[in-house]
């Protein structure tokens, strides 16, 4: 049952049978897009028809390969800004909010903290609206005051990066906050008594700290916003990110460009999963 | 004195961009999205209170219709991503060595980051009339034409399951991790049989990683768009459809509020059952 015990041979086999399905259940549909990327066949399906890079760098009008497609083009650009600006902001927003609820004493600290979660709670859609008639409102108010349209109240861009960041923090604090639990308080109160201020010793003993945290939130905070839908649909303005522009391509017509981007994307991402995965020295939750 | 004033300056650098991020962001919107549901526009254009939209909800069997189902059906997959998901999260802390687990939840953690919108697409690709599967299936000759997979409620419960299982191996596995083997091996040895030694001890111990990843799953399912609108067939309709319909094909913001408002108040309701039920607090869920 466990490493320690013994058990019998068809119990082994079997358990053993059902991890491999589970993984094959797993990895079967990006090894599918994978391979599809490089078939030689204006369909997204099979049959096989010999391997070409037409996907990637055809610029004919029959096959436009994914380097060759301005739109893309772009919206891989404004995914990877978006993704590192809501990655800026959520790591240092969330890392503050772990130093605050780990390491002081305040009234309200419960209801913060609740509140400070809720995002893991609440459906991506929820928050997605939400914003989305908040700005609208506060737009709207802006407009009749001042007579001033502001493009940060309208869907747009900065609006999507808002609506990411509003969960993308909480991840962020989440990790941060269990990196923190293993610090040993006593060389923060070292530093105090060396007559360091309070700001110093966060900055220059518990910040390098925790680093390691620091650099694996960034990445899971990039990633929760390059691959994120459902509040982004909702506040996208004029320039899509990349899943909201693959969306609409796979629901009106589907070409093995789509497998080319995804195959992209499935390499990219596991490069960043390793990487990550060693820079951490350990699991992640999500 | 010098070291009490720089605790205050470092404790308001810390508390006010949290209270800005939580306020401007989760406690305004959701206080706007409470109020606009309760706004519809009358003969004259302008806006007044009514519970209007609350009551179109349950004139149209539809949307209540939709709303059963979506709760329903969020309930199922997350029953069945736990069957499916507790022995992965068992073997990879209890079975298998340190140096594969490694490895396996590296695999694991893939597909999620890869994002949604990517594997739904791929299973768009596998579950098609003219996909992966149907072709592999007719090349071993256990069917003569295409089995018809994709734009059904199965399909639908495949990417949803697909996407949010993982949810439930980490925190099981967290809490398995924990767990003293040396219990199993003296239950072993007292002649408990398997069945016992898993209800007894093993499920019990694991309750709380089972509560955490049951609330992430059924939020996430509960929430999702995706996999509904594009594997599921016409009539999969996920209550999420039905909000996004409002938003951005119909343009009845209030409407939608009103349904936002709905579902929110479902998932929350749920999640909170789930809580009272294990007894835990919304903090542990995210550790």
């Amino acid at each position: 049952m466990i490493r320690s015990l013994p058990s019998s041979p068809s119990y082994r086999i079997g358990y053993s049978v059902y991890v491999f399905l589970f993984f094959m259940f797993l990895v079967m549909p990006l090894v599918t897009i994978s391979v599809l990327a490089f078939n030689d066949s204006d369909f997204i399906s099979l049959p096989w028809n010999g391997f070409t890079l037409d996907w990637f760098f055809s610029a004919t009008d029959e096959r436009e390969g994914l380097f060759a497609d301005d739109g893309l083009i772009t919206s891989i650009y404004v995914s990877i800004s978006t993704g590192l600006i809501v990655a800026a902001m959520s790591t240092v927003v969330g890392t503050i909010a772990a130093l605050l609820f780990e390491e002081e004493e305040f009234r309200l600290k419960g209801l913060l903290y609740f509140l400070a979660l809720t995002p893991l709670v609440i459906p991506g859609v929820i928050l997605g609206i939400s914003i989305l008639l908040t700005a609208t409102a506060a737009g709207n108010y802006i407009e009749d005051t001042f007579g001033a349209d502001i493009e940060l109240f309208r869907p747009s861009y900065w609006l999507v990066i808002l609506g990411q960041f509003s969960f993308g923090a909480t991840y962020v604090m989440l990790l941060v906050s269990a990196r923190l639990k293993k610090f040993d308080r006593t060389l923060e109160e070292a530093a105090l008594s060396l007559k360091a201020t309070r700001l110093e010793a966060i900055l220059y003993v518990t910040i390098p700290f925790l680093r390691p945290a620091i650099i694996g939130a960034f990445v899971v905070a990039f990633i929760l916003s390059f691959s994120n839908i459902n509040t982004t649909i909702f506040l996208i303005g004029s320039d899509p990110t990349l899943p909201i522009d693959l969306y609409s391509r796979i629901r009106f017509s589907s070409t093995p460009v789509l497998n080319a981007v995804s195959f992209l994307v499935v390499l990219v991402i596991s490069f960043l999963a390793i990487l990550n995965f060693f820079v951490s020295g350990k699991k992640q939750p999500s | 004195m010098k070291n009490r004033t720089g605790f205050n300056v470092t404790f308001y650098l810390l508390i006010v961009p949290v209270l800005i991020w939580l306020i401007t962001l989760i406690v305004i919107p959701h206080a706007e999205l409470f109020l606009s549901s309760f706004l519809v526009e009358d003969d004259l254009g302008d806006m007044i209170f009514s519970f209007g939209n609350y009551i179109q909800f349950f004139n149209q069997k539809i949307y209540w219709l939709t709303f059963v189902k979506t709760a329903s059906y969020a309930i199922g997959v997350t029953i069945l991503a736990f069957v499916i998901a507790f022995p992965i999260a068992f073997y990879l802390t209890k079975v298998t060595s340190k140096k594969n687990a490694r490895f396996l939840i590296l695999l694991l953690l893939i597909p999620l980051w890869v994002g949604e919108l990517v594997t739904v697409y791929g299973w768009m690709i596998l579950l098609g009339d003219n996909g992966i599967i149907n072709h592999f299936l007719m090349f071993i000759g256990i069917i003569n034409e295409p089995v018809n997979m994709l734009y059904t409620d199965f399909s639908m419960v495949v990417g949803l399951l697909y996407m949010s299982m993982i949810f439930m191996v980490i925190p099981v596995m967290s809490a398995l991790e924990s767990m003293d083997d040396s219990l199993i091996e003296a239950a072993c040895d007292l002649g408990a049989s398997k069945w016992a030694i898993f209800t007894k001890i093993i499920i019990p111990y694991s309750m709380p990683g089972i509560t955490s990843g049951a609330i992430i799953v059924f939020m996430l399912v509960i929430g999702d768009y995706l996999a509904p609108n594009l594997l599921g067939g016409k009539s999969s309709l996920w209550f999420t459809e039905q909000i996004y319909n409002k938003f951005l094909s119909t343009f009845n913001w209030n409407e939608g509020a009103a349904f936002g408002f709905l579902l929110l108040m479902l998932s929350s309701g749920i999640i909170w059952i789930a809580l009272k039920l294990s007894g835990q607090k919304l903090e542990k869920v995210g550790s």
